[in-house]
């Protein structure tokens, strides 16, 4: 399992896509928004938690095809499945490379982001944590949506028509907390629930999407 | 025709947005039958000969 | 004698060719009676006046939008345990009429709140959740169109249909949390059956009995138009390879 964490984290630093495009596309989203609504800064620092969560769900989502196409390609996906590592752990191992890879730079960008949105001082730490928490539930459930799609051609439309109604509840309570924080109100109740989303996510979603990769690979 | 008062647009646009979308699945759900048991036996025909 | 026979592809097409024109005469008798009553011979609502008319399509097509995904998620279950090709085609067939039932209740929302809440739409719980619904349907139709082989088609969508379960519900609670109270009650306190008066429910039944035959017929059909599909695409590859 650590070998083939390492090796998907080997290939996605020397591929170069994996960290750069995901920071760059949130960075992109996050400067286009003033562009979009106008540069009044009680309105952007208003919408800001939300733009913030809404980068980093898209960053995240556009980087999701690269989980499993490069392997199913050339078809070392076919060897992994063959390997004595549990399809679910394979998954597992996917979703966690894709975390570190796109996710956790995400968490790390969004503060310096938050800059150019005139995000209020309270809330940094809550777009922070709120980020952290949620990010590996938006791998996991990506994940799922990658191996559903593996064997279509072209299939990165219809993974996002997949997996976005999915990151619904994600989205919902981690802005939720984002802005919550923001207003200084108590942001205990959709913290919970959103780790209670990304734990029982992390549990239970790698069975799917081990059946779905063995149906896959069929 | 009953008094709809000043909701009528609501109401008849309501109603016509249903009777339409109904209509439609319905109707495709019809043609596609059609065709599709046509073209069965067509094949069935062909494979008997 | 028991149910199971029925996912005999050959049955099911004899015993629903026999019952179909039967369903389709009751479901035009329960519409026509339903929709003909409630939008000729029931009095206005003294709140809502006349717009209360649309509740015999819009509370019919809100409960066939939900309960066709019920039985996508049955017809599913059915098709990962015991592999009877009928029940994951007709999964397949009842998901564009789902779609259709829930626009149709979007659509007759958005006509309702206009006069009554002065806008098409509101984030409300309830909009919010069928909105999300719809999209759900999309997906479902959009995997089943994109992959080849039926087989792995059925498995794919029927997984994704009981993953999308769970999330509707869970979505379906995160957007009470996130928007309570805004609409809340409101207007829609009509759709409680317990505060319809007779006068109003009588005539609602037969369009919920309407709805409720209408998509059974449809997904009859369109689940014997998948098996014949499935057959002809059969027939053809063995000619291919003979």
């Amino acid at each position: 399992m650590k070998a083939l964490l390492t090796r998907d984290l080997m290939l996605a630093i020397r591929a170069g896509g994996g960290f750069g495009l995901g920071l760059s596309f949130f960075l992109i989203v996050t400067v286009l928004v003033p562009f979009g609504v106008g540069p009044q800064t009680e309105l952007l620092s208003r919408i800001a938690p939300g733009v913030l969560w809404i980068g980093a769900l898209l960053a995240c989502l556009l980087s999701l095809d690269r989980i499993f196409a490069l392997d199913w390609e050339d078809g070392s996906l076919d060897l992994l499945a063959t390997a004595p590592l549990p399809m679910e752990g394979i998954v597992s191992v996917k979703a966690l490379a894709h975390w570190i890879t796109t996710g956790l730079p995400l968490v790390l960008a969004a503060p310096v982001l938050g800059v150019l949105l005139s995000l209020p001082i309270p809330a940094y730490q809550w777009v922070v944590i709120s980020l952290a928490v949620g990010t590996p539930a938006l791998s996991v459930i990506g994940t799922f949506g990658a191996a559903l799609t593996v064997g279509i051609k072209r299939g990165g439309l219809l993974m996002s028509l997949l997996v976005l109604p999915l990151y619904v509840p994600t989205l919902i309570f981690g802005a939720e907390v984002a802005r919550r924080g923001a207003e200084g109100l108590t942001v205990q109740a959709p913290l919970l629930l959103l780790a209670g989303i990304s734990f029982g996510v992390i549990a239970l979603l790698p069975f799917a999407s081990a059946a779905v990769l063995r149906i896959n690979l069929r | 025709m009953p008094e709809l008062g000043k909701y009528a647009f609501a109401v008849l646009s309501s109603y016509g947005v249903t009777i339409v979308l109904l209509s439609v699945i319905v109707l495709v759900s019809f043609r596609r039958a059609r065709k599709v048991r046509a073209n069965l036996e067509e094949i069935e025909n062909r494979a008997r000969d | 004698m028991s149910l199971w026979e029925y996912a005999n592809p050959v049955k099911f097409i004899r015993t629903t060719d026999k019952v179909l024109p039967w369903v389709w005469a009751l479901t035009g008798i329960c519409l026509v009676t339903g929709l003909v009553w409630g939008f000729f011979f029931t009095p206005d609502d003294f709140r809502q006046g006349s717009t209360v008319k649309i509740i015999y399509i819009h509370v019919p097509s809100a409960l066939m939008a939900i309960n066709a995904w019920l039985m996508m998620l049955v017809a599913s279950l059915i098709w990962i345990v015991r592999r009877h090709h009928v029940s994951a085609l007709a999964a397949r067939a009842a998901a564009p009429v789902g779609a259709v039932m829930t626009l149709i209740a979007l659509a007759t929302g958005a006509f309702w709140g206009q006069p009554m809440w002065g806008t098409w739409w509101a984030w409300d719980p309830r909009l919010t959740s069928f909105l999300i619904l719809f999209l759900f349907y999309l997906g479902y139709m959009a995997l089943w169109e994109a992959i080849e082989n039926d087989d792995t088609a059925a498995d794919l969508t029927s997984i994704l249909c009981l993953v999308g379960s769970v999330f509707a519900i869970l979505s379906r609670y995160a957007v009470n949390f996130w928007n309570q109270g805004l609409h809340q009650g409101a207007t829609l306190s009509l759709d409680k059956e317990e505060n319809i008066s007779d006068v109003f429910w009588f005539p609602l039944l037969f369009c919920i009995a309407g709805f409720v035959l209408l998509f059974v017929a449809l997904v009859f059909l369109r689940t014997q138009t998948e098996i014949r599909a499935r057959r002809t695409r059969a027939l053809l590859a063995r000619e291919g390879q003979a």
